[in-house]
């Protein structure tokens, strides 16, 4: 095959990769892979998904391949992106919608669906760019574009099918899993569109290409949201490995000891000073600093906001976003939104407000029939952590004047 | 054979009677909003007939017992 040296390949450390020369090249033009070399080549590129939790890709086609009998499987490409503070996914749809579709059907032919489903928030732009595009391609897999409703969890996996098999967009307890009985009790392959769009660039540039930029254990790019308190806000494509200073240095922020930075997105993790400093893109890379990767979210907080005010905002919304089905996530989350509240804005926020946060961000993990619940309490712990001397400030004197200002304004 | 089971609580079915963790002490804790916790240690011998009678007491059949299925967690994603 010549799928490993490709002449027209734009050189492989060249970036944007995927948001450049090299995406624009090879987008509508997905050859044909014989069914099994596509997964190969996953293995060997070691390609994760992109929609959070960092899943080798290789093993989920197995395992849909392994459940596939008699029943034809389906394809699912989520493009929903209710992380309010990403917006990979929509740039991605927007400008490289053949680049998802190539992916998709790509992975539709490695595990034999001839149906597809491209879920995207309800109502968003990228509805009329993917519709379109469709109608300009070859019809080998059927795909139906699924308007998903606007709440955080409805975008996680099981409650993106549900909603698809017309039920409530609501996530469901596994097993079983999607993999084995997903939309119409067919084995079910769910990607995020960023995955997606990776894989056809695997598969038209093939496995040394890929691997040339990134790092042995984390091939490739990741696309960043990078937004906040920075002078150039937009969708980076960074190089796996690369340090999170240069991305920020990129976008114009002058680092201090006390830049705080959102990593991962409202499920992800605070970092701050030196911890900021320390980390760099990738899954390992943001997990050893104490932040995350997640859906790619680094928003940089404004200086003159008040951290544990931002925090208690998200902790509500959050709570109120909760599909409520779960004991623990309804009132744990309710519980952690609450306490953190009180900290941030009573006048007698006590000392034991912090611990209540640790105490129930670590009650919270893994109770709940989705991971809404322990990213939630992972956040809202690596709040109380990162910012210890704002908790201090705000026990001893109450909240802080930035803290009421943000008060005032959210009125 | 007989050492491989394990407690799960459904958390969607579960409405928090906590007749389970009367029943099952060993395995289960309440939580701070009533809702119980399993410790994930598997359940085997004498205790395997008290899991029993704890996942027939529930009302909702939310508390489960399982074979531990060793491998299967990396399905997920
Ligand atoms: C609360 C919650 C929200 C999620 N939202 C999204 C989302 O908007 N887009 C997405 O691709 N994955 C989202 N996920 C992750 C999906 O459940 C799933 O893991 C992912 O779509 C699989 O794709 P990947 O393997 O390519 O990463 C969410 C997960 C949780 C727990
Ligand atoms: S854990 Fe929370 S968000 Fe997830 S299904 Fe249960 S109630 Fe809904
Ligand atoms: S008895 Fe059943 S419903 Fe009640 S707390 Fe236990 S598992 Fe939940």
């Amino acid at each position: 095959m010549s799928l490993l040296t490709d002449v027209r390949a734009p050189a492989p450390a060249v970036l944007p990769r995927l948001l450049g020369d090299a995406g624009m090249r090879a987008a509508g033009r997905a050859r044909p892979v014989r069914r099994g070399a596509l997964t190969t080549m996953l293995d060997a590129a070691g390609l994760r998904g992109r929609g959070g939790a960092g899943f080798p890709v290789a093993a989920k086609v197995r395992a849909v391949r392994r459940a596939t009998g008699l029943r034809r499987p389906v394809v699912v490409a989520n493009g929903v992106e209710s992380e309010p503070l990403s917006h990979k996914d929509a740039l991605l749809l927007r400008s490289f919608p053949h680049l998802v579709l190539d992916g998709l059907t790509l992975l539709a032919h490695e595990v034999g669906a001839t149906r597809a489903y491209l879920g995207v928030a309800a109502g968003a732009v990228e509805v009329d760019d993917v519709t379109a595009a469709l109608h300009r391609r070859p019809r080998d897999v059927e795909v139906e574009v699924v308007e998903v409703p606007h709440r955080y969890v409805a975008s996680e996996s099981s409650a993106l099918l549900s909603w698809i098999d017309g039920g409530a967009a609501v996530p469901y307890v596994r097993p079983p899993w999607e993999a084995e009985r997903g939309v119409g009790g067919r084995p079910t392959l769910v990607h995020n569109v960023e995955t997606l769009a990776q894989v056809a660039l695997l598969a038209y540039y093939g496995v040394h290409w890929f691997r040339a930029v990134g790092q042995p254990d984390e091939p490739g790019t990741f696309l960043l949201t990078v937004d906040g308190a920075v002078a150039t806000r937009g969708v980076y494509e960074v190089a796996a490995g690369t340090p999170l200073a240069d991305v920020l240095e990129r976008a114009g922020v002058a680092l201090d000891a006390d830049t705080a930075v959102l990593t991962g997105g409202y499920l992800g993790r605070w970092l701050r000073g030196a911890a900021v400093r320390s980390a760099s893109v990738s899954r390992a890379g943001m997990d050893a600093a104490g932040g995350a990767l997640g859906a790619g979210v680094v928003h940089v907080l404004p200086p003159e906001s008040c951290p544990l005010a931002e925090t208690a905002r998200v902790a509500t919304y959050l709570a109120e976003q909760s599909a409520g089905q779960c004991g623990p996530c309804r009132y744990g989350l309710a519980a952690l939104a609450e306490a953190m509240r009180a900290l941030a804005w009573w006048p007698d926020a006590d000392a034991q407000a912090a611990n209540r946060i640790r105490r129930w961000g670590e009650m919270v993990k893994g109770r709940g029939a989705c991971r809404h619940p322990d990213g939630a309490g992972g956040f809202l712990v690596s709040a109380v952590d990162a910012f210890a001397d704002h908790v201090d400030g705000h026990v001893g004197h109450g909240a802080c004047a930035a803290a009421a200002r943000e008060l005032r304004s959210a009125r | 054979m007989s050492g491989a089971w394990e407690v799960r609580v459904d958390p969607i079915e579960c409405a928090g009677h906590l007749l389970c963790v009367e029943l099952l002490p060993e395995r289960l804790r309440v939580d701070d909003w009533g809702y119980p916790m399993v410790d994930g240690r598997p359940v085997s011998g004498e205790l395997l007939a008290h899991a029993r009678r704890a996942a027939a007491a529930c009302p909702t059949l939310a508390l489960r017992l399982n074979r531990r299925e060793t491998g299967k967690e990396a399905e997920r994603g």
